[in-house]
């Protein structure tokens, strides 16, 4: 087998970090795991650093006089500060813990948007946005009067940019977009949508659920307001997160639940906020997964985001060659420079959930479905479509199992035919 | 451990050559619905007799091989059957139907039609002369 095509790290020594993936689902048949945009495994060293936490470290954050409670905290901090290392923020006071991307959206829209948006105002969105970037400024449209507009994509699937241009006015008071499209894979402009934003007064809210663990991110020189990530699809565990926003804005920004840890002062009468972070941090936060969130990058920098990114793309472009070459199947969004590490298609005559079915039978699992971007998909012209998804642990010899198994599909739904 | 096949014989059969696909001749009763997270579409159209007797089912759609296929299977058991019959057959007897054991996803494509089919069992299409 040919490892060597992809790059500075061996992907075939990387799998012995991961115990899941020499675990058979069905008996007799290897995992060839496919489904990372969903989620990603976790490799000893992230598994480790939660026994050990939880075996020797584990007490309650920012509470305590004791010892533990005190280790607790340095491990909770530091973790904030290797996520601020790793995402090239300015300040560790800018990223807060959340429980995952959409929770930090839905913050943005509730604090910031409810202190900020009224009628008249606009939230432009797109239309290849996960349902966590529509929904959460649904809602605030309809607390605060503003209107959400949606830019179209092309037929490449790529985001118009023209459209774009036409469509961010003066109202424009927030930008939301995905830095990568969870279907397409398509890598959005950031540099470019930033500095138009800039130009109206917009602020920018970046969904990179599917970029942080795929590129390299620098949040300072990207200049967004808020970027929001998750940790367990970047090997970490489910149920943490980051937002990130600039210092300015969310000193500005009043919290949106309240409770414990959020507060400085608690009086009969009422309350004082905290400073960031802790003012959207309320109650005992994920503590444990934090501080093996702070492991995770560890390890994803020590791989290099640079030769992840290679590594990925590779393998993508690998499979959309292969099976574009099995005819009758058509790969969602551009061509595989434009895009990173996802390959979404659609088998013609065979129902998403029937490939996936019976890509299931090959140890392949791949995601079927709508993949939480139903304006997309009707955009696409398909009800629902195949995702292979692909990250650090997976091969080439992944790519031919997930091949062989869609040629399988293809014969078995067309006997007789 | 991979369990009993999906994908039977019988079940490939339906979806390949499915009963009665298509509209009704002098439709009494019909109802469309989807499945929003797979873009499953099934649309069932009864006519029911002074009787109370579905002389006449069929179906329409278009989405997964489960979600066709048991279409097919629930229209060919209920043409003849009473109206009061078909409103006994319950989501178990749908699933028992069908046959082979289905994840609970996999259910819900299944009970699809016989969704459909329960509502349009209540659902007289207006303005449509009845036939008989």
């Amino acid at each position: 087998m040919t490892t060597a095509q992809t790059s500075r790290f061996d992907p075939a020594t990387l799998r012995a970090d991961f115990p899941i993936l020499a675990h058979e689902v069905h008996r007799g048949v290897p995992l060839t795991y496919l489904d990372n945009a969903a989620t990603t495994h976790a490799p000893r060293q992230v598994l480790d650093c939660i026994r050990e936490t939880m075996e020797r470290h584990y007490a309650n954050v920012h509470r305590g006089i004791h010892a533990l409670s005190e280790q607790s905290t340095e491990l909770y901090e530091n973790a904030r500060g290797k996520l601020r290392q790793f995402f090239g923020a300015e300040h560790a006071d800018e990223i807060i813990f959340t429980r995952g991307t959409t929770e930090s959206i839905n913050v943005v829209a509730r604090s910031w948007g409810d202190a900020n948006l009224q009628q008249g105002d606009e939230i432009l969105l797109t239309e290849m946005e996960h349902h966590a970037n529509l929904v959460p400024w649904f809602q605030a449209a309809e607390r605060t009067g503003a209107k959400v507009r949606c830019v179209p994509i092309t037929d490449d699937g790529e985001l118009d940019m023209d459209e774009f241009a036409k469509m961010l006015s003066p109202k424009t008071k927030v930008v939301g977009v995905v830095a990568i499209s969870n279907v397409l894979g398509t890598i959005n402009p950031l540099e470019t949508i930033v500095a138009a934003a800039r130009k109206v007064g917009a602020i920018v809210v970046v969904d990179g659920a599917q970029q942080a663990p795929h590129q390299r991110v620098n949040l300072a020189e990207l200049d967004v307001d808020f970027y929001a990530a998750s940790g367990h699809k970047m090997l970490g565990p489910s149920g943490i997160g980051i937002l990130y926003g600039k210092r300015g804005l969310l000193r500005d920004m009043p919290p949106f639940l309240g409770g414990g840890a959020m507060i400085r002062r608690v009086t009969t009468e009422g309350f004082e906020a905290a400073e960031p972070p802790a003012r959207f941090e309320a109650g005992t936060p994920p503590i444990v997964a934090a501080i093996a969130l702070g492991a995770t990058v560890d390890y994803l920098a020590q791989i290099n985001m640079d030769a992840v990114e290679e590594h990925e793309r590779t393998l993508a472009n690998l499979a959309q060659e292969k099976l574009l070459a099995l005819g009758g199947i058509r790969v969602l969004g551009p061509t595989a420079d434009k895009k990173v590490g996802i390959v979404s298609f659609v088998v013609d005559g065979v129902h998403a959930h029937d490939v996936a079915q019976r890509l299931d039978k090959h140890g392949v699992a791949v995601r079927a479905g709508h993949h939480c971007t139903m304006p997309l998909h009707k955009r696409l012209g398909v009800a629902a479509s195949s995702r292979a998804s692909f990250y650090v642990y997976n091969t080439v010899e992944d790519v031919d199992r997930l091949v062989a198994g869609v040629e399988e599909t293809q014969k078995f739904f067309r006997r007789g035919k | 451990m991979n369990e009993e096949e999906i994908y039977r014989e019988h079940v490939l059969d339906h979806y390949e050559d499915p009963f009665q696909k298509g509209e009704c001749p002098g439709v009494t009763h019909a109802h469309q619905d989807d499945n929003p997270l797979c873009g499953d579409v099934v649309r069932m159209e009864l006519r029911i007799d002074e009787d109370g007797k579905i002389a006449d089912a069929w179906f329409d759609g278009t989405g997964c091989c489960i979600s066709q296929a048991s279409a097919s299977m629930l229209t060919e058991t209920i043409q003849g059957k009473t109206v009061d019959e078909a409103k006994e057959f319950a989501a178990d007897h749908m699933l028992e139907l069908f046959g082979a054991r289905l994840t609970p996803n996999r259910q819900k494509c299944c009970l699809l039609s016989w969704r459909v089919l329960q509502t349009a069992l209540f659902s007289p299409k207006d303005g449509e002369a009845n036939g008989g």
